[in-house]
């Protein structure tokens, strides 16, 4: 039996890709995408999926919405099993991907949602009430009766993000939301998300992102996932506070120099934790995780043997950014999928 | 969309997965088939298309023999050709709405995760389809019959025969077609015209064009096992009353047992089509198929 307070239960779920067509010989075959995977959310939570690119976010909430079956391991969504009770799940599920804008082109808002609420089983007064309210609530009241193909791709979005709540579903997956949204329009996804949970305090959303900032403000908990695996699962508060005793400094140097050896590395000052390198016009940005403010000065004293100068240093509390630097051991706009291809549409 | 929504507000229509799925479907199909943005190009689809193919055939008959379009196997022939476009239809049409969803629209992700029955969806989806193709078997035959001399009189028509063999046709053709939307669905790319294929295949082997008896008897067989020759008979016969008799395809069968051998047939097609969409569906989930495109 599984807990019943649990809306989501997964226990090793496995979920490795065949590569179909030409072999070539540097791929390898097959892709573990999820690689034992044991996660609970609870009821009501807002649940934050958070890796780079290939990470295996999408697959987890492809499993969990019966769109794709585990290689291995069991899922529950609300206690049920994901491979045999797919029909008792979708009545309280619904799943919009960020960046989805696809649809019925020759259909209008209106005949589109309306489909959909048919599909559910809603009464056609209930449906358009709630049809109405959702598109007013999104600012696209509008827009009802334009077709489809007529919407400009946020707008599409828009629409596919109010299909999601339609049903009023229990769990709602949503996979990268505001993905391609500019500022203002990725604010206003985020506030309906955080206004629907307190209107909905039942309901769980579990959303993937691999915008740190979004994870942090939004998420109740978050669980941070690496090439299919999951490296910590926690509240975005006490994950930072993991770094708590650790200090966090940027210093823009100028020159850095030429890679050094492995013992002339930064790494290899004793107490320094995690070093990242960026470029910028100015010089290079070293994020460095300090165990002890005293470390400071070796790191500095090792840049000036290497005669590099100091630009700017600041001290600064820690981010998600951090912890995953930290868990990961690098930073999180780097694509680790393993083709070069980019599979997620 | 006002007739649908009384329908689908009917308490046990609503609560039935299967008949919500069905009939809102078929209301998704018919926005589809018909939303031409001109008029002109549906008439040429549905009306010009399927009597200028049927004209080809007409050409070839006459100059092969010499224009003997009085003869009863022309009619045999050109009534053969009218009704194969009701079989293509419906044989390509789950195909079509699969690989519509998955690859034009991309709405699978949203259909895969919604409380409805897929199974009736697509069935639902092909109901635009067979409307218009009905429509163009009719106007086919209205043209034979205008132009042609096809024997026709609507007195003599066996109307219960004609209506009872071609329901139980279309439930068998349906069960084909939901097989080879199936194949589809578990087979990524480049598998989109196995549809089409196929009918293109029964059209030799189903006395459409020419009767079975014409063929070695080994190939005959391949004939005897397809339900669309026996639909295509017995709706001939409907049709043509005293003129049929001639023909020499299941001569040896009555009307009656034709009849009973489509029902077996459609019932078996149907039954077996559900089980094999259901083993399709379960491996395309398997691979990931479900929502995958061809064009990346
Ligand atoms: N249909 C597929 N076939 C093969 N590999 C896939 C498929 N879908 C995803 N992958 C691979 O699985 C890994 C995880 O992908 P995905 O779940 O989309 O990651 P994310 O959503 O975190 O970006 C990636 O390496 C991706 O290339
Ligand atoms: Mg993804």
């Amino acid at each position: 039996m599984v807990e019943n307070n649990l809306a989501v239960h997964t226990e090793d779920v496995m979920r490795i890709y065949k590569l179909r067509g030409p072999k070539r010989k540097e791929d390898p075959r097959e892709i573990i995408a999820l690689d034992e995977v044991s996660l609970d959310i609870r009821r009501g939570e807002l649940f934050g999926l958070l890796g780079p690119n290939g990470a295996g976010k999408t697959t987890l909430i492809k499993i969990l919405a019966t769109l794709l079956l585990p290689t291995s391991g069991t899922a529950y969504v609300n206690g049920k099993n994901v491979a045999t009770e797919m029909r008792e799940i979708r009545h309280e599920i619904s799943m919009v991907s960020g960046g989805e804008t696809s649809g019925y082109g020759l259909l209008t808002v209106e005949e589109n949602l309306w489909m959909f609420a048919r599909f559910y089983g809603l009464e056609s007064k209930a449906a358009r009430l709630r049809i109405d309210h959702l598109l007013e609530v999104v600012g696209i009241a509008d827009r009802k009766r334009t077709k489809i193909s007529d919407l400009s791709t946020g707008l599409r979005q828009k629409m596919n993000f109010v299909r999601g709540f339609i049903s009023d579903p229990k769990i709602v997956f949503l996979d990268e939301p505001t993905l391609g949204l500019d500022v203002s329009a990725a604010r206003e996804v985020r506030a309906f998300i955080m206004n629907w949970m307190g209107d909905h305090p039942e309901s769980t959303i579990l959303l993937t992102t691999h915008y740190m900032a979004e994870a942090d403000e939004l998420c109740d908990r978050l669980a941070i996932i690496d090439k299919g695996k999951l490296l910590a699962v926690d509240s975005p508060r006490n994950l930072k506070h993991r770094l708590n005793q650790d200090v966090v400094f940027q210093l823009t140097v100028e020159p850095l120099g030429p890679r050094p050896s492995r013992e002339e590395m930064i790494e290899s000052i004793p107490g320094v934790r995690q070093v990242t390198v960026t470029e910028v016009a100015e010089g290079t940005v070293l994020q460095l995780i300090l165990q002890a403010d005293e470390i400071l000065s070796d790191v500095l004293a090792h840049l000036t043997r290497r005669g590099s100068s100091l630009i700017a240093l600041e001290k600064r509390e820690a981010t998600l950014e951090d912890v995953f630097i930290d868990l990961v051991g690098r930073g999180l706009d780097v694509d680790t999928s393993h083709t070069a291809e980019d599979r997620d549409e | 969309m006002l007739l649908v929504n009384r329908i689908l507000d009917i308490s046990f229509i609503r609560r039935n997965h299967a008949m919500r799925s069905f009939i809102t479907a078929a209301w998704l199909g018919w926005q589809i088939e018909s939303n031409w943005a001109d008029p002109f190009l549906f008439a040429v689809y549905s009306i010009a298309r399927p009597i200028a193919s049927v004209m080809i055939l007409v050409v070839m008959y006459s100059v092969i023999t010499d224009s003997a379009t009085e003869e009863p196997i022309f009619a045999y022939i050109y009534l053969g050709n009218a009704l194969y476009i009701l079989v293509g239809m419906i044989i390509t049409g789950v195909s079509w709405a699969v690989i519509d969803d998955r690859e034009h629209y991309r709405t699978n992700k949203q259909l895969h995760t919604i409380p409805m029955s897929h199974f009736m969806y697509l069935m639902g989806r092909g109901v635009a389809r067979l409307i218009i193709g009905t429509i163009s078997v009719l106007i086919t035959i209205g043209f034979g019959m205008l132009f042609f001399k096809i024997p026709i009189t609507f007195q003599l028509v066996d109307w219960p025969l004609l209506l009872v063999s071609t329901g139980l046709g279309i439930l068998a053709l349906a069960g084909l077609g939901m097989i080879m939307g199936s194949l589809t669905m578990m087979l990524a790319r480049h598998f989109w015209s196995i549809g089409e294929a196929v009918a293109g295949a029964l059209y030799l082997f189903t006395g459409a064009i020419f009767p079975l008896d014409v063929l070695p008897s080994w190939i005959r067989w391949v004939g005897y096992g397809i339900p669309v020759t026996y639909w295509l008979e017995v709706a001939r016969r409907a049709l043509l009353g005293p003129d049929a008799i001639g023909f020499p395809t299941l001569a040896r069968f009555s009307n009656l047992e034709i009849i009973w051998i489509l029902g077996g047939f459609s019932v078996v097609l149907l039954v077996l089509s559900y089980f094999f969409y259901r083993w399709s569906l379960h491996t395309a989930k398997e691979k990931g198929l479900i929502d995958l495109e061809s064009s990346y």
